[in-house]
């Protein structure tokens, strides 16, 4: 299926050596093929930076637009045709800086659309500046002396906007990421995944995760099951430090927009 | 029937199908009406969070095959225009109604302006070329609006109508036709790249979900939609085309009148301004005048200036402080005289009478 999926043209990618995108691209075309969609008529849309080079390497329609606003493109797509399957590949930056407004509405309108959102804690492809979701203390190019910034939760921040379902998982956790995208896929209205990924060129070598497994096995130590940690933490405990929850945030049926009508 | 409400019924009878905007004065009755028109006959208006993702919304909109519009104004304009410099490199047919008020910044919300006819042509960053209409009446909001919606289909550009909130909240008797006619984009052939050219410069079409699987970048891009963009020779070949499929048919796209050829005062004018000429030339105010009406500014017809052998001095009357009385010099060696006045008022007949006689007066001398 992956070799029907992909545009062996356009082969080199551009992607690092070590980089986290070629896994969730993969999780994300397993779940894709799980489906049974059809070439034809799914969209890959994204904004710009690394993660939003990923659909250029679809053999689908895609749409790489401006930076941000992918989710306001998508919206586009999805609401003049419903009948097509829409997939927004974007990043922490992408999504949550230049793009948090679109973001936020997204949610709210509930469109039914799949995000997913290749966190990997930096601005990549410009060099490694800090991005919203840069954790304390972490550094980057424009943070040498530590990010000083709160970062975003953005899976905690879409299920606030109204999000039908929203999950978070890492590029560790493929089976899991897998079936998350999946159940994105089916679930009507906007779905959410939020994907922990490492970027050792530019996050990785500033930060003490030299080898691109290093920040993998960081993320594998550090992700705490949502579900584990709802029944057995204390209520109102804080998260042991560079902990992260991993799951299911939320998955309901509040009022979707962009799906077919019933005829 | 109000201007913005003839522009909103224009795109209706050319088969709009789709509408993105945001609400801003003076031209929010355009997406008022839309959103009453269009849920009726199934189509879709959507209210985004900001004209950045209007201008978004009617390009993905556009990619599905649906005929695509937004209106705004000033600062919504300013907003729109990455992404406008994004349907011009991916060739993406959509339609923006600018209602212009007086700006910079907010402005006068309330007001009438042309403020925005270098930034239309030039507001995007990089080498560009659009298609600019201008109406002076609420028939023209109707006509021209419709009319913008081929020529962004034949042409795959983003396609402006440009009118102020004089024109936009003008009350005027129009004639509605049955139907206007409609060009849709000429299909993408069988055997064509989504980007390759044909002769008139202009790729194919194909909206997405029609299997043609097309990657769209605003990247340079090669003929297959793939990014190139280290390619001297391939940014310059996309670029110079983009321009060229419109800037050498600028003659064919022109639509204008002309009265008096053999005036020697003749006055240049486009949207709300060309009232007072016409006050002023058809009801003979003062003898020897002529005038040239735009109704499509950009790309700029430079061939119609020569129609006036007579001509002493180009009169440039707009609500600016002069923009399209810069274009007119760069063409021209008789003396181009700008009229530019802003506030909101729109010129006095005597105001232009004035001009004419002190250009008369001076020649006396």
């Amino acid at each position: 299926m992956r070799d029907e999926w992909l545009r062996a043209d356009r082969l080199p990618h551009i992607y690092c050596a070590g980089c986290g995108n070629g896994t969730i691209l993969n999780c994300v075309l397993e779940a894709v093929d799980q489906i049974g969609w059809d070439m034809t008529d799914t969209v890959f849309v994204s904004g710009i930076g690394c993660s939003s080079r990923a659909p250029g390497y679809i053999r689908t329609d895609s749409l790489h637009t401006t930076h941000g606003r992918a989710l306001a493109f998508a919206t586009g797509v999805k609401m003049a045709n419903p009948n097509l399957h829409v997939v927004v590949f974007t990043g922490d930056g992408d999504l949550s800086a230049i793009g948090g407004n679109h973001f936020i509405h997204a949610c709210r309108r509930n469109i039914d659309i799949t995000v997913v959102c290749m966190n990997n804690h930096i601005y990549g492809m410009t060099g490694g500046q800090g991005s919203p979701t840069t954790p304390l203390g972490k550094t980057s190019t424009t943070t040498p002396y530590g990010a000083d910034e709160t970062p975003f939760d953005l899976a905690e921040l879409a299920v606030a906007a109204g999000a039908n379902y929203v999950a978070r998982w890492t590029s560790y956790h493929v089976t899991e990421l897998t079936k998350a995208v999946l159940l994105g896929f089916q679930t009507p209205g906007l779905s959410f995944i939020e994907v922990r990924c490492q970027c050792p060129t530019s996050y990785g070598r500033r930060n003490k995760y030299r080898q691109p497994g290093d920040f993998v096995t960081f993320l594998r130590d550090n992700a705490i099951l949502k579900d584990r940690w709802d029944r057995t933490a204390k209520p109102g405990s804080d998260l042991p430090d560079d902990a992260f929850l991993v799951g299911e945030f939320v998955r309901r049926a509040k009022p979707v927009m962009g799906v077919p009508d019933e005829a | 029937m109000q201007g913005n409400i003839a522009c909103a019924e224009g795109a209706l009878a050319a088969g709009c199908d789709f509408f993105a905007g945001y609400p801003i004065t003076p031209s929010t009755e355009v997406a008022e009406h839309m959103a009453a028109k269009l849920p009726k006959r199934k189509h879709c208006f959507i209210q985004m969070e900001d004209e950045i993702a209007s201008m978004a919304a009617i390009i993905g909109a556009a990619w599905t095959g649906a005929r695509a519009m937004t209106a705004t104004s000033g600062p919504g304009f300013s907003l729109m225009m990455e992404n406008i410099g994004y349907a011009i490199m991916t060739e993406t047919p959509c339609v923006l109604v600018n209602v212009q008020r007086g700006g910079p910044s907010t402005g006068q919300p309330t007001m009438a302006a042309q403020g925005d006819m270098m930034q239309v042509r030039f507001g995007s960053h990089g080498d560009i070329s659009i298609i600019a209409l201008a109406p002076s009446s609420v028939q023209e909001c109707f006509e021209l609006t419709a009319e913008a919606f081929n020529l962004a289909d034949r042409f795959r550009c983003p396609v402006f109508v440009m009118a102020d909130e004089a024109i936009g909240h003008m009350r005027e008797r129009i004639d509605i036709p049955d139907s206007v006619p409609v060009t849709r984009p000429k299909p993408l052939k069988e055997d064509m790249l989504p980007f390759a050219p044909e002769e008139d410069l202009i790729p194919g079409f194909a909206a997405f979900g029609t299997g043609r699987k097309i990657p769209v970048t605003g990247l340079t891009h090669n003929e297959k939609g793939y990014p190139d963009s280290t390619n001297p020779a391939r940014h310059e070949s996309l670029v110079r085309r983009l321009v060229d499929k419109i800037e050498l048919r600028r003659h064919d796209i022109a639509s204008y009148e002309i009265v008096s050829k053999d005036a020697e005062y003749v006055f240049v004018c486009y949207g709300a301004p060309v009232r007072t000429v016409q006050e002023v030339v058809l009801g003979q105010k003062i003898q020897g005048t002529g005038y040239l009406k735009l109704k499509i500014v950009w790309p700029f017809p430079e061939n119609l200036l020569k129609q006036f052998p007579n001509v002493k001095a180009f009169i440039v009357p707009e609500m600016n402080l002069g923009m399209i009385s810069r274009e007119i010099e760069r063409h021209t060696c008789v003396p181009v005289i700008s009229v530019g006045k802003i506030g909101g008022d729109l010129h006095y007949p005597d105001e232009l009478i004035a001009v004419v006689e002190k250009l008369r007066n001076g020649e006396e001398r």
